[in-house]
Order: C-alpha cells, then structure tokens, then sequence
C-alpha cells in the first residue's frame, strides 16, 4: 500500500533567525524523495525538524500517524535515521555498531541480519574491525549498515517503512556512491520510502524520483527531476549558471556549472 | 547493487576470511572468570588481618559441632564479615556508577569522585551527621541509621544534576567543563566541610575525620543493612540501562532514532548512581578511582557493550575493592592505611594513561 511521510507548515527558528517559514512537504512510500538546495537552505533542519530532532510547530505524519502520538519504539520500528556525520563513545567494532539498529527483542532469524547489511554498503569482511579505526566514508557505510539494519524489511503489516538520510553519499568514493544510491532504488522498489538530502545534483537526477528544492528556508519547486531541475531554477537558487543537459541513453537531466564568463576570459 | 560490493570486497583476501570475533561470548566467559576471582578474595579477605583469628579453625569447628571459640566468632562473624560485605558492596557501587556515569556522558573520564558526585554525596553526609540532632526527633527516630545514606542521595544526585547540566549542552558533553566543574563542587563541599567542623563535637569529629581518608574499617551489620537495599536497587537498574547507554554511545539524537527513551534512560542513569554512590560514600568515605580503573580495564578485555560491562564492572570492582582493602590492612600491620591511598595509587595513574591516550581528540 503507497502511504506517505508528510509535514504540513514547518516553522524552526534558530535563536531569533527564521531557519524555516512554513515547509510542506510529502514523499511517497516506493519512491526515493530527495532535498535539495544550496547550503543554508533549510535541506537539513528540515529533515531534523521531521525526525524530532530540533523544535518546531507544525505536524509530521508518518503513514498516517502523527509523530508525537508514536512512542519512540514505535517510531524506531517505523523509520530509521542516518545523521550526517557520527563519532562514537567508546570502542565499538563494526558489528557491534550495526547490531544497536535491532530492535531491543530480536529474534534469532534478525540476528544474521547485520552481516546481510554490511554487506550490501560493501563492508563486508569489516565487522570485527575498529569503527574509530575506519576511514570517514567507511564509518558513514557502517552508519548506513545500522540504519537498514533497522528496517530491514522495507514493508511489514501492509504499511512500508523508511529510511531517513542526511546526505548519504557526502564522504563516499564514485563507487561507494552508486552502491549507496543503488541502495536507496531497490529499497523504493521493494515498497519502502526513502528520503534523502541530497548535494549531487547529478546523482539526485539518476537516482531520486521525486525532488524538493529549497531555497531561503522555503519550498521553491516540488516534481519529477526532469521538472525541477531546470536552467532557469537553478541558476535562481544556486546563483550561477548551472546549464542542463540530458544523458544521451536513459534521458536524465545532467548538469554541469558553466564558468563565469568574467572568470573565464581572464583565465583565457 | 551487490556486484559491485562483492567485487570490491572479493579482491582483498584479507576481508571475509576472517572471523568475526564476537565479543560477547568472551565476556561471558570473564564473567565466570570474575566470580571465581571474587569467591578467592572473599577467602583471603575474612582470612586475612590483624587478629590471629582463623577462619579454618573456624570451620573446622563448626563441621565437628563444635561451639566458636569466641574470639574466632567476634573477629570473623562481627568484624570481618561485615567488612567483607560492605567491600563487596562499596566496590561493586562505585565501579558500576563509574560506567554509567561514563556512559551517560559518552567519556571513559567521567567518574563519581572525579567529577565531584562523591564530595556532593560526602558533604550532604556531613551535614546530615553534624545537624541530623538538629532534626525533629520523631524523623531522627523514623530514619535512623538510614538518616545519613539518604542525605548522600540526595546530595549526589544533586550534584549529578548540576553537573550535567553545567557541562552538556544539545546533547554533547564538555569533558573541560565536566572536569572543572567537578573541581568546583570538590571545593565547594570542602570549604563547607571545613565549616561544620567547627560545628562539631569530638565524637562527630571522628566521623568526619573518616570521611576525608575513606575506609572500610568502621563496618559493621548495622552499616551494611542501611546500604544494602540502597545499592541492590541502584545495581538493580543496570540491565535496563544496558542497552540505552550503548545506544547513547551513538549520540543523544541517533539513540532516540533506534527507540531508546533517551530522557527516562538519563534520569536513571542519574537517580542509580546518584543512589549507589550515595550509600557507599555514607559508610565507607571517598573512595576514590574504582570506577575509572574497572569499567577502562574491562573495555580494553572486551569492549564496551554495556551488557557485559556493568554486571562484570560490579564483580571486578567488588574484587578489587577487597584487594586493595587487604593490602591497606597488611602494608602497616597491626596499623592500618586508609583505603583511599591504596586506590589512588592504583588509579591516579590509570587516569593519567587515558587522558594521555585521548589527548589528541578530547575536544578540550
């Protein structure tokens, strides 16, 4: 059953400063949602306003239900949560790490299912390692580990679960970011929603479905890639000329930033 | 999806080969290990002392059906007995609010008398030792012998609070500011200390003599039963704790993702160990330095999964406390040394050791 995550008026204030005016916002359960925007934009306080993380007034839905009525196991059990950036405490391994995103009573069929998701970010072989040994990209894969660990099972009951991302490919290699983007494809496929911030617009047009783009801490344009993703919209938002092209095969929008032609003719 | 990482990571023959190391199984193991490390000092303990009392005469005694002689039953039913269990239960408080506490404030450095909980819970104690006759005397009657152990509640859980409130902001923890704070609430209860001293009368000035070295010696049955249920309840929260303190490892805001019940997990965490290190500083002093020498050295054995962690914590720090109990009581015989001393030997240290491990990321 398609159901969705959805935030009616968003309103976060940071000490007297307006971060954002009123957000809607709504993503659908199969799809791959992503936030875009320039820096400052509001991408991830809204994201953060949407998992509770900083105060504000308006209403989240997930699958229908508001978030404040859930407990926060019920939450846990609906949708999981990626930050940008973690470092931990104590010594964990990898593994140890992953197994906090099952829930408090496993059974004994979950508890294979960490290794399954180191697996499937290209960790495997990783679990008895030192997370604070691994390198940036490696602990943000091991985080991603944990998250789908989390909701492994991208529908259950009839009602789809999700996977919340801040910026998931930020730290990663070209090739680590495919596998995580191929990730979040088959996760929508299966029946899951995922909602990602996004910073690679190129990436967001190959891989997102649906694309919100935020500017000054409000909507600017909602749509398919194709829609949103325009000369005209992103030179507004981003404030240089960013010409889009279409990738000759699959017809994705496909952008590169043109030079200033100031900078340009000096360099010439 | 999948092809891409087998491929990347079926190149290197160093990963998947290896086996995957689990370290709960090991930490069971230490577990047995720890109790059969707590049964021999517990032997040693009631075997060991001034007096030429035996604990083998004792029993053997006892298997003929034979009445005690009565310096053997003094000695070891009346002092060292008693002294025994409290050392079982002061250690195994101070070792597992040590984890806790570190847990809580996600830093192997936080530690109940480093960071002034203990002098909180001391100067509460004091307080209630020097002005409890000033109380009413049906609550003096109502309290009893329980009147102090439940000032240093409140004053270490007071302190507690302070502390954390002080020294975390949004969830991260200042370890500078959690250090200097502590420092401040050391002087703070120093400096009023030294006040009610003047307060008090000669038998009152004994116990707060007591207070400043740290010792097991004035154990006795009454003691232990006013502690007791103080800090059974207070290790009792333990398992609860367990699995909300390796999730606050992640963050405040990633352990309320995985469903932890972030704030009841923190005002826990605070009431155990302002319980636990409440009631070992009202009958046995500062002991200072079990609870960051236990919970670092079982890390380092098998890491820092609170599950194993706080129960071997309780073992290994009830173990430790009556070594170094024994060594205070043999070092200067037929004197004793405070235990304090011996503890501060072993820890300081230790203590020196993290801080020179963490130098480079303790985000001063």
């Amino acid at each position: 059953m398609i159901m969705a995550l959805e935030a009616r008026n968003i309103r976060v204030k940071m000490g007297h400063k307006k971060v954002l005016h009123g957000v809607d916002f709504s993503a659908n359960s199969g799809k791959v949602t992503a936030i875009v925007g320039p820096n400052g934009s509001g991408k991830t306080t809204l994201l953060r306003a949407m998992t509770g993380e900083v105060p504000h007034q308006g209403h989240v839905h997930i699958n229908g239900a508001d978030v404040t009525d859930l407990l926060p196991w019920q939450l846990a059990a609906l949708r999981a949560v990626q930050p940008q950036s973690s470092s931990i405490a104590f010594p964990f391994t990898v593994l140890e790490i992953v197994r906090l995103g099952l829930s408090a009573g496993l059974s004994a069929a979950d508890s294979s299912v960490p290794l399954q998701a180191l697996d499937t970010v290209g960790l495997a072989g990783f679990a008895g390692r030192m997370y604070q040994d691994l390198s940036g990209g490696e602990q943000q894969r091991v985080q991603l580990a944990r998250v789908i660990t989390q909701v492994w099972e991208p529908v259950v009951d009839d009602a789809p679960r999700w996977l919340i991302l801040d910026e998931p490919v930020a730290s990663l290699d070209i090739g680590h970011q495919f596998t995580v983007m191929d990730l979040t494809r088959s996760y929508a496929a299966r029946g899951g929603g995922v909602v990602a911030v996004m910073h690679d617009l190129n990436l967001t047009a190959m891989f997102a479905d649906h694309v919100v783009l935020m500017e000054a801490g409000k909507v600017a344009k909602t749509g398919s890639p194709g829609e949103v993703l325009t000369d005209e919209a992103l030179a507004r938002t981003y404030g240089c000329p960013v010409p889009v092209n279409t990738t000759p095969p699959i017809g994705v929008p496909f952008l590169l930033p043109q030079a200033r032609a100031d900078l340009a003719a000096q360099s010439g | 999806m999948s092809a891409l990482s087998t491929d990347i990571n079926g190149s290197d023959p160093s990963n998947g080969s290896e086996p995957v190391v689990d370290r709960r199984v090991k930490a069971q193991q230490l577990t047995a290990i720890l109790l059969l490390l707590l049964l021999v000092t517990s032997v040693l303990s009631l075997t060991t002392g001034a007096s030429s009392a035996s604990l083998w005469t004792a029993l053997t005694d006892l298997a003929a059906g034979r009445e005690m002689s009565t310096m053997d039953r003094v000695v070891l039913l009346d002092i060292r007995l008693p002294r025994l269990c409290m050392g079982i239960l002061v250690g195994a408080a101070l070792a597992v609010s040590g984890a806790v506490m570190q847990g809580l404030f996600r830093n192997p450095l936080a530690d109940p008398g480093i960071v002034g909980v203990s002098a909180g819970a001391g100067l509460a104690a004091i307080c209630a030792i020097v002005l409890g006759s000033f109380l009413p005397s049906a609550i003096q009657q109502f309290l009893g012998t329980t009147l102090v152990p439940i000032a240093a509640f409140f004053g270490g859980w007071g302190s507690t609070i302070l502390l954390y409130r002080v020294s975390t902001r949004g969830g991260q923890t200042s370890v500078a500011t959690m250090l200097l704070a502590g420092i401040a609430l050391g002087a703070l209860a120093g400096a009023a200390s030294g006040v009610l001293v003047y307060y008090s009368d000669d038998s009152q000035l004994r116990d707060l003599t007591f207070w400043g070295m740290g010792s097991l010696a004035g154990a006795t049955w009454t003691k232990v039963l006013a502690a007791l249920p103080i800090i059974a309840l207070a290790l009792a929260t333990a398992p609860f704790l367990a699995r909300g303190l390796n999730g606050m490892a992640l963050g405040e805001a990633a352990a309320g993702h995985i469903g932890i019940a972030v704030q009841r997990v923190k005002n826990t965490a605070v009431l155990s160990v302002a319980a636990a290190t409440g009631a070992a500083v009202a009958v046995s002093g500062g002991i200072g330095f079990i609870g960051i020498v236990v919970p670092h050295l079982l890390r380092l054995a098998t890491g820092p999964d609170h599950h194993s962690l706080l129960p071997n914590a309780a073992l290994l720090g009830a173990s430790l406390l009556l070594a170094a109990d024994m060594i205070a009581r043999v070092v200067v015989a037929p004197a004793e040394l405070p235990i304090g001393i011996i503890t501060a030997i072993l820890g300081a240290p230790v203590f020196l050791w993290i801080l020179l491990r963490r130098r480079g990321n303790i985000g001063l």
